[in-house]
């Protein structure tokens, strides 16, 4: 399989990187195949390249539902309660932290912090982010992402 | 009374958007035939989204505003009962020029004096601008705090042909948000910073090191650098500047030097042993200095006003103002600017707004810092005085800690950041920090023993000494603080079985008050695993201390109690 949005960064190794960040934004995940193909384009040994992909949070192994669900648990949103938050969602969607749902439209994780610490606690839906959340509001949010899908 | 709108400002910068201020924006336009500008973090983050409204007898704040017909009606008749009076702004040079106009707007930043410390470096000596620097006092704002004017010099005094600038805004520390602010906010001061740093120092190729998560600030340097492109500022002494902005994976070690450019140069970021030091052979073994965001940031009031005027702001330790996010159990959180050695109690309790007494610590430095207790908020802030006490002034993440969290609740989380995101290669902060988070996760479920305090005391210092970056080295820093502070929490977990602030759930239980419920049934509506009966009693085995029905609760008759027999967390212990 041929990546076409590898073509916009230059074959050179320290483009690695760049170059699986790309791939995750086209494609959700990074499959077997696009570690092969960076592999292959940057002229990097198999092993170096999921090196680097285990080393990052970025990188997702698991293809990502239609909704990716971020509960931000960051210092600020730890302390107003994000634990709990990150539980009502999962017990909403019935799937734990980095799960996709079986028809594959939501997907959760919980990452170390959005930067939005003064609206703690803050969860972030496909990079939409929404702040004070209380169980009522959490679950409200959920339930307008579910309508669409 | 009738002002007249001259334009009117809507804060944008993450957080605003967050809380619904592009609609804002939309909806003022439609109605207002008065120019609508989207700025940056005004800084009151707590009353986002925030309205200025500029006319011509001054300008007037709305807070809170929503889309709905009756906020926008209520900004545009300058209604008086809806104008919102900030506390203590803002004070200090860094931040001047946030909220005044449109971020990338290049024209604007021209007209309030942008540049203007650019055109003085170009035309002083290389060398004098170091000594300028090094004659401000100015120290690193990312956390360490090592003297800026002295690392210049270093890379200054390397010979080789090509050498690299990186401004470092990974920004990992959870609960800091000064960085995105800055690069939201101002991104042609921060970049304006970086090339006086190019001229001083000779470097031609400048990095920007910036944590994915930020697009906001990602797409503002973008414009900004297109911008600065076309009218020529990048071009220093007849060489043009190659600006690159290098998103981040998500690495918290990414901020330690070494493990940063390893990162930049496509590589798993690992630190290294020093020497050499970057200065010597940084990105590819070219000599390369890193600083951080709020560093250069600072660099063109020192250009501008020079050395002698920036150094009069701040204590002999720490000169010039600092950012600080300041989040948490405060009901006036957001970005402030203050000048070094201020006191913590002004930060929390006049500028936070915290009512006396409702505030047991705050955490400095993130998961590298350590708690202050409220007995010794008298202490002024700069580098020195906060690592007498265990603490370090970090990056500027403040989060205020309430008299109803659990310390060692605190310290177990900071753990569990920092055993996950070691990098592994020192056997101390890979197997240590995770020995020590088990033992912290033993006593926050109310299983721990005595042992397990004496053991988290040992290996704390193994993991210091046994460790070779900042991360391993800085990494038991909360739970020292907070055995040397907050001791009696921790007896009270493993020899009472008690967790005084209620918050660890393993150690409490729910309980309905009979006397003060009117059996309106909202909490057992609320409850998802049917823990209430009909006669509203809680059956502490099933509950699984979820708070819904506290939160529900109208009259506040439901409340956690000391217990937890019979409490099974669905969660396994690491």
């Amino acid at each position: 399989m041929t990546y076409s949005c590898l073509n916009h960064v230059e074959p050179e190794r320290r483009n690695l990187i760049k170059g699986l960040q790309v791939i995750q934004e086209t494609e959700g995940y990074l499959s077997e195949d696009a570690l092969l193909a960076c592999s292959a384009y940057f002229g990097v040994p198999p092993a170096e390249v999921e090196g680097v992909v285990s080393f990052y949070a970025q990188f997702k192994r698991v293809k990502p539902g239609r909704f990716r669900v971020s509960v931000c648990d960051g210092t600020a949103c730890h302390i107003k309660g994000s634990a709990l938050v990150g539980d009502w969602i999962s017990t909403e969607l019935g799937i734990r932290d980095g799960e996709t749902d079986e028809k594959g439209l939501f997907s959760l994780e919980t990452v170390a912090c959005l930067g939005c610490c003064s609206l703690a606690p803050v969860i972030a839906v496909n990079g939409e982010v929404s702040g004070n959340l209380d169980r009522r509001q959490s679950l409200k949010i959920i339930k307008k992402y579910r309508r669409q899908g | 009374m009738t002002m007249n709108i001259q334009s009117i400002r809507v804060g944008v910068s993450s957080c605003g958007l967050a809380a619904g201020a592009a609609d804002v924006m939309t909806k003022l336009s439609e109605k207002c035939s008065a120019p609508v500008m989207g700025v940056g973090c005004i800084g009151h983050c707590y009353a986002e989204p925030l309205v200025e409204v500029v006319t011509d007898e001054g300008s007037v704040m709305f807070g809170n505003v929503s889309a709905a017909d009756k906020d926008i009606d209520a900004v545009l008749s300058l209604a008086e009962d809806r104008r919102f009076h900030m506390g203590r702004p803002r004070t200090g040079k860094l931040t001047r020029l946030i909220g005044r106009f449109e971020p990338t707007d290049i024209d604007a930043y021209e007209q309030h004096g942008g540049f203007t410390g650019l055109q003085k470096a170009l035309a002083m000596d290389r060398h004098a601008v170091v000594e300028q620097v090094k004659a401000s006092g100015l120290r690193g704002r990312g956390g360490g705090g090592f003297p800026t004017g002295v690392k210049w010099g270093l890379l200054a005094a390397q010979t080789a042909p090509s050498k690299v600038l990186i401004c470092n805004a990974d920004e990992g520390d959870p609960g800091a948000f000064m960085d995105r602010s800055l690069m939201e906010s101002l991104p042609y001061q921060v970049l304006e910073g970086m090339f006086i740093a190019a001229h001083a120092t000779g470097a031609r190729r400048v990095f920007i090191y910036c944590r994915a998560e930020y697009p906001v600030a990602i797409r503002n340097l973008k414009v900004a650098i297109a911008r600065i492109r076309e009218r020529g500022f990048n071009v220093i002494n007849g060489d043009e500047l190659e600006v690159v902005i290098k998103e981040g994976a998500g690495a918290f070690v990414c901020g330690e030097e070494t493990a940063l450019i390893h990162s930049l140069e496509g590589k798993r970021g690992m630190p290294r042993f020093r020497p050499p030091f970057p200065t010597e052979s940084g990105y590819f073994g070219e000599p390369s200095m890193i600083s951080n965001v709020e560093t250069f940031a600072n660099i063109p009031l020192i250009l501008q006003e020079g050395a002698q005027a920036f150094a009069a702001v701040g204590t002999p330790g720490g000169r010039g103002t600092k950012l600080f996010a300041l989040a948490g159990d405060v009901p006036r959180p957001g970005l402030i600017e203050v000048p070094m050695g201020i006191t913590l109690a002004e930060i929390i309790y006049d500028i936070g707004g915290a009512p006396k007494g409702s505030v047991k610590a705050v955490q400095t430095g993130g998961p590298s810092g350590g708690c202050i207790p409220a007995s010794m908020f008298d202490t002024p802030v700069d580098y020195d005085s906060l690592i007498s006490l265990g603490a370090i002034m970090g990056s500027g993440g403040l989060i205020v800690i309430g008299q109803n969290r659990c310390m060692v609740e605190t310290a177990r989380y900071f753990l569990d950041f920092t055993h996950r995101e070691s990098c592994g290669k020192c056997t101390f902060c890979r197997v240590g920090s995770k020995r020590m988070f088990e033992a912290l996760e033993r006593i926050t479920r109310g299983l721990g023993s005595e042992t397990d305090v004496t053991f988290l005391e040992d290996m704390a210092t193994k993991v210091i000494n046994g460790s070779l970056c900042g991360l391993g080295r800085t990494a038991p820093n909360p739970v020292l603080a907070t055995l040397r502070f907050f001791r009696d929490e921790f007896t009270a977990h493993v020899v009472h079985r008690q967790c005084p602030a209620l918050e660890c759930a393993a150690l409490v239980d729910v309980s309905i008050n009979k006397v003060t419920c009117t059996e309106c049934g909202l909490c057992i509506k609320n409850c998802a695993v049917d823990a209430i009966s009909a006669d509203y009693i809680v059956d502490n085995r099933i509950c699984t201390r979820c708070n819904s029905c506290i939160e529900a609760c109208p009259v506040d008759a439901v409340s956690r109690i000391p217990g937890g027999t019979g409490f099974h967390s669905a969660k396994e212990v690491g």
